[in-house]
Parts: C-alpha cells; structure tokens; sequence
C-alpha cells in the first residue's frame, strides 16, 4: 500500500505518505492564503523525501472539508487530476475526522464518552462533528455557531481550531499541547490505511465516484458589482 | 517538437471551464463547460457559482479535450493555464489542476496571461500574428487595447475602459429591456429590426480632449437606461428594437473608431478583435468596413474561439514553447490582477534571464 494524502480544508496545507503501516514522509504549513502556492511543491518535497513517484501510489487521500471554499478546493481539484492522470483511486474523507483520529493517536482523553471536533468556519460560525471515538464520527458535519450548540455538545471535550477559538462558549476545551494544533494529512492517511486494510465496502466504493467537497454552505449569491472584471483597472 | 508542440490549455478566469489541445497552430481540441446558466438568474457572474462549476467540471472537460484531439496526454510538449487576471477562486482550480497534471505527467507548466490569450487565438485561425498586432478586446470582463509587438513577451496597453466593460453594458441595457443574461446575443438579436440612428445615444470619450484610446460605457448605459424609463413614466411603448440597435451602434463606433485611430497612429497595418462581444454582428460589419476603408486587414476568429476557451490558452502557451520561453514554477500563483504586460509567469530561475534564450535540458525530469 502506499498512499498519498492531502488536505486544504483548514488553514493548513497539508501532506503525506503512508505505506499502510508507517508514515514515510510528511509536510504541514499553516498559511490560509497561500494554499494554491504551497500545495504542489509539498507534494514534491514529501515524493521526494521518499525516493517515490506519483506513478507508484496504490491510492489518494483528499480531506474534503467541511472548509472555507477557495482553499478546500486546492487539495480537490489537485488529487482528482492525480487521480485522472495515474489511475490510482482517490478516496475522501470529512477532515474533521483526520483531526479526531490525530487527537486519539495524540491520546487525547474524552473520559470514555464522545467528544467534538470544530474548526473554524469563519462568519462566527463553527465546522463541526460529534464521535463515540477517534475512528467513528456519529453525526453528519455541521456549520453553526458556537454558541447554538454548545448546549447540546454533552460532557465531552470540543477539540479543533474551532473549540480554541470558542474556548469560552464550549467549556471542556483541551489545551493546545493535548491535541494537535492543525489539521494532519498523516492522520488522514493512517485512518484511510486502516479502512483500506479491513476491507471497509462503504470506503473503497466511495472510490467511484468524485469526491464531494463538503461546503455545507449556500454560495453567496451576490453578482460583485463590477461582476466580471477580468481586466484590473 | 520546437516548431508544432503538442500543448493542453486550461481556462477559468471566468465562468466557462475550458479545456483546448493544439498542434502549433492548429486547433485539435476545444472543450468548453460553461455555468452561465447558473448565473443567469441573477444577472450576473457569482463567483462562488463559477469556482464550484469549475471543480466538477475540471477533470471530465480535461478527458473529454484529449478524446477529441485523439491524443495520448504522455504526446503532450507541456501544460499552459491562465494565471490571471481573472475571479481569484475561479482562477485557483484551474492553476491547481495545471499544476497536477504538468507534475502527474512530467512535463512543463506555463501560466499565461489570459488577455495575451485571447489575442493569440487568432493563430489557430488565420495563422502566424503579424508583428506587431493592434488587438481590440472586448467582452463581459474587459475592453482594451493592446499593440503586441510579441505575443510572448511584449505586450502594451494603449487603452482600456475606465468604467464598465462593453459586454457588462450590453448585460445591463438588456436587463432593462428585460432581454435576460447574457444581453450581447440578445441584443444582436433584436437590433437586426430596428434603426440604428433613431436614438442618438452619447459617444463616451470622443471629446478632442479625452483618452484617445480609453473606453467609457458607464454614460451610454445610464443614458439609455434613462431614455427607456422616460418612455415609461410617459406611458409610451418602449421601441425595444430600435434601443438595442442605437444602443449597439454606439458601443461599435466608438470600439472601431477607436481601433483604426490606434492601427494609424502607431502605422499597424492589423486588427485582431477578440473577447465575446466580438460575436457581435453589427461590430464585426462596422470594423470591416471601417478598416477596409483604412487598408487595414482585420482578423476576428469564429465566434467560439473569441468568448473565453482553453484553444487560446494552449495557442499562447504553444508559441511560449515553440520561442523556447521558461516554465513557470510549481508555486505559480493564481493572480487576479495580472497585469497585462504580464505575458507570461517564468519560473524564478529564468525571471531575470534573457527570455530568448531557448529552454536548456529538461525542467522537469
Ligand atoms: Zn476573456
């Protein structure tokens, strides 16, 4: 097995390599405008680290939001067309469950009951999803605000970028030295090995079909007012 | 290879994904996916529409481009996209996909300027540029004048309009006269019955003192939009016909009379008209006329090759291969306001190096 995995859902662009045991190379930088700059020449770092080229995957991994869309759509775009050109299957996950995985391989401690992962949504608004564990994700990924629903978020702690920025309207927030700060392609990558290893159907059917980016939100339907400026005055 | 490479363009600055393959000069492959229904209700481009549009239909238009030019994508002498100008989010899953399949396939990355783009269109057409060309861009997005004394490397803004493009006008004249979206096809349409002089609607910066080569639309439009409203409060019928065909023929005398004045004063002896509104019947007759009076031979390609493709991109990013000009790098950014001197985006290693220099070895191995 060897799979490359990619995510630009969050503020973070990151990548890794995984041979279905072990993490071969990995790259992470946080940088929330630069995703299309910085994407491809961590691809090229991470394949070279490795002595691997691009023909030899046996998959890809894309995280596929929830995430702010101009970003989100850098790492989509970008393992379809790897897809496309090596034959390899591409398989998406929600990238909130590439931060639950990490948090359960970081041991974060959720007093054996469910816990929360948010990230930012921006517009004072939250990404978020509950889990009975790190590998099993118990609600469909939700944009709100943090503070219509804390109530119903139960004892568990709320990790991600999202509890962090809401600290004070989720309550149970573990610090930012428990769990990892930033999204991690090597979470996603380790997660999809797993479920590549036992046969999951559900997962390698989803191979089929594009991966579907997860907006969660309406496009703004707002024509700019100079809508179709293609010339810079 | 250097004479007729084998390049794959990708275009989405705006609203269409467009996908084109050439041989050098010649035209194998033009897929287009256009959203412009999607926008269509709200009369105007929403960019967050478009960049969706153009996620799913990235890699089906990439497939359905290399199935008609019947070619394999490892045949392919390099990879050309639109870095900009153009909606930033649109322009992003273009340069992303750009860079995955030049890296997936090992071969060179051009990121191109959209506008020098639509000028070199025209090769696939009628053959080589002349050098220099006088273009006269014109569509939803832009409305400019450019001399390219090289289509690679040297291009120069003469004029460009300092308002509203001349298809933004044409979109919100025809939202008056409730045409719907796109109003330039519409328009066309309609004006083919009615009289072009029976409204004389105002020549923006024709004045002996103004811009001789700037555009102005943002007066026309508010006139007719008033001329319209007068009849209305009055009661009387709005003479749908005659508006558009009044309408049309300010914006097409002032385009061309502006264009041979720029042929003329700097001794260019062609015009290539380019961008959607250069569908236009009514500009198409008037600049042909005007220009043969001139002795100015005029070249306007088909009208599927002047609204935004990925046939230019490749053509642009043909004739950077075949004049040996430098790959860009893989961090090539996605700029919405590049500018249009910006014929290309060269890698680091080559930007400061003398751009006729052919390619040495291989960029990428
Ligand atoms: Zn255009």
């Amino acid at each position: 097995m060897l799979l490359l995995a990619l995510d630009t859902a969050t503020p973070a662009v990151t990548v890794a390599l995984h041979d279905g045991e072990h993490v071969l190379a990995e790259s992470c930088q946080v940088d929330p405008r630069r995703h299309g700059e910085l994407l491809l020449p961590a691809v090229d770092r991470v394949l070279g680290e490795a002595g691997v080229t691009l023909g030899s995957l046996t998959g890809i991994v894309v995280g596929a939001g929830p995430g702010p869309y101009t970003g989100l759509r850098v790492g989509l775009v970008t393992a379809a067309t790897f897809g496309a050109v090596t034959g390899a299957p591409v398989y998406g996950l929600c990238s909130l469950d590439g931060i639950a995985y990490a948090a359960g391989q970081a041991g974060l401690d959720t007093g054996g009951g469910a816990f929360t992962v948010a990230t930012d949504a921006r517009r004072k608004e939250v990404y978020w999803a509950r889990y009975a564990d790190p590998r099993t994700r118990i609600t469909e990924p939700a944009v709100d605000r943090a503070a219509e629903i804390a109530g119903l978020l139960g004892d568990g702690p709320v990790i991600g970028a999202g509890a962090l920025l809401y600290r004070d309207v989720f309550g149970h927030v573990p610090g930012e030295g428990e769990v990892p700060g930033s999204q991690s392609a090597a979470a996603l990558a380790a997660l999809a090995a797993e479920r590549l290893a036992a046969g999951d159907p559900e997962f390698l059917a989803s191979a089929a079909e594009p991966v579907r980016p997860l907006y969660l939100r309406r496009p703004d339907a707002q024509v700019p007012a100079n809508y179709k400026v293609v010339t810079p005055k | 290879m250097a004479d007729e490479p084998l390049v794959l363009g990708i275009e989405t600055s705006c609203d269409e994904t467009g996908v084109g393959i050439v041989r050098g000069r010649t035209l194998l492959a033009d897929a287009v996916a256009s959203s412009v229904d999607e926008h269509a209700r709200f009369g105007g481009v929403v960019p967050e529409v478009a960049s969706r549009a153009h996620l799913e239909a990235m890699v089906p238009t990439i497939q359905r481009a290399l199935e008609e030019a019947g070619v394999a994508p490892s045949d392919l002498d390099g990879i050309a996209v639109t870095a900009g100008p153009g909606l930033t989010g649109a322009l992003l899953v273009g340069v992303s996909a750009a860079k995955a399949y030049a890296y997936a396939l090992g071969k060179p990355l051009y990121g191109v300027n959209h506008l020098a783009s639509h000028i070199c269109v025209d090769q696939l057409e009628h053959g080589a540029l002349p050098e220099p060309t006088m273009a006269l861009l014109v569509s939803g997005g832009h409305s400019s004048l450019l001399l390219a004394p090289d289509i690679t490397s040297d291009v120069r803004p003469l004029g460009s309009t300092i308002d509203d493009a001349a298809g933004e006008a044409f979109d919100k004249v025809a939202r008056v006269l409730n045409l719907g979206f796109p109003g330039g096809p519409a328009i066309d349409r309609i004006a083919r019955e009615g009289d072009p002089d029976a409204i004389a609607f105002p020549r923006g910066l024709t004045g002996p003192r103004d811009a001789v080569y700037d555009f102005s639309f943002s007066g026309l439009k508010t006139a007719v939009a008033r001329w319209i409203e007068a009849k209305r409060s009055a009661g009387e019928e709005v003479p749908v016909a005659d508006v558009s065909a009044s309408f049309q023929e300010a914006v097409a005398d002032v385009l061309t009379r502006k264009a041979v004045r720029a042929c003329k004063d700097n001794g260019v002896g062609h015009l290539m008209i380019g961008g959607g509104v250069a569908a236009n019947t009514r500009l198409r007759a008037m600049a042909a006329r005007r220009c043969e009076d001139a002795g100015i031979t005029l070249r306007v390609p088909r009208p599927k090759l002047c609204t935004d493709n990925g046939a230019m991109v490749a053509a642009l990013g043909a004739e950077m291969v075949s004049r040996g000009r430098a790959a860009s790098d893989w961090d090539l950014s996605a700029d919405s306001s590049l500018p249009v001197t910006v014929a290309h985006v060269p890698g680091r290693a080559h930007a400061h190096a003398h751009t006729h220099e052919p390619i040495q070895g291989n960029l990428y191995p």
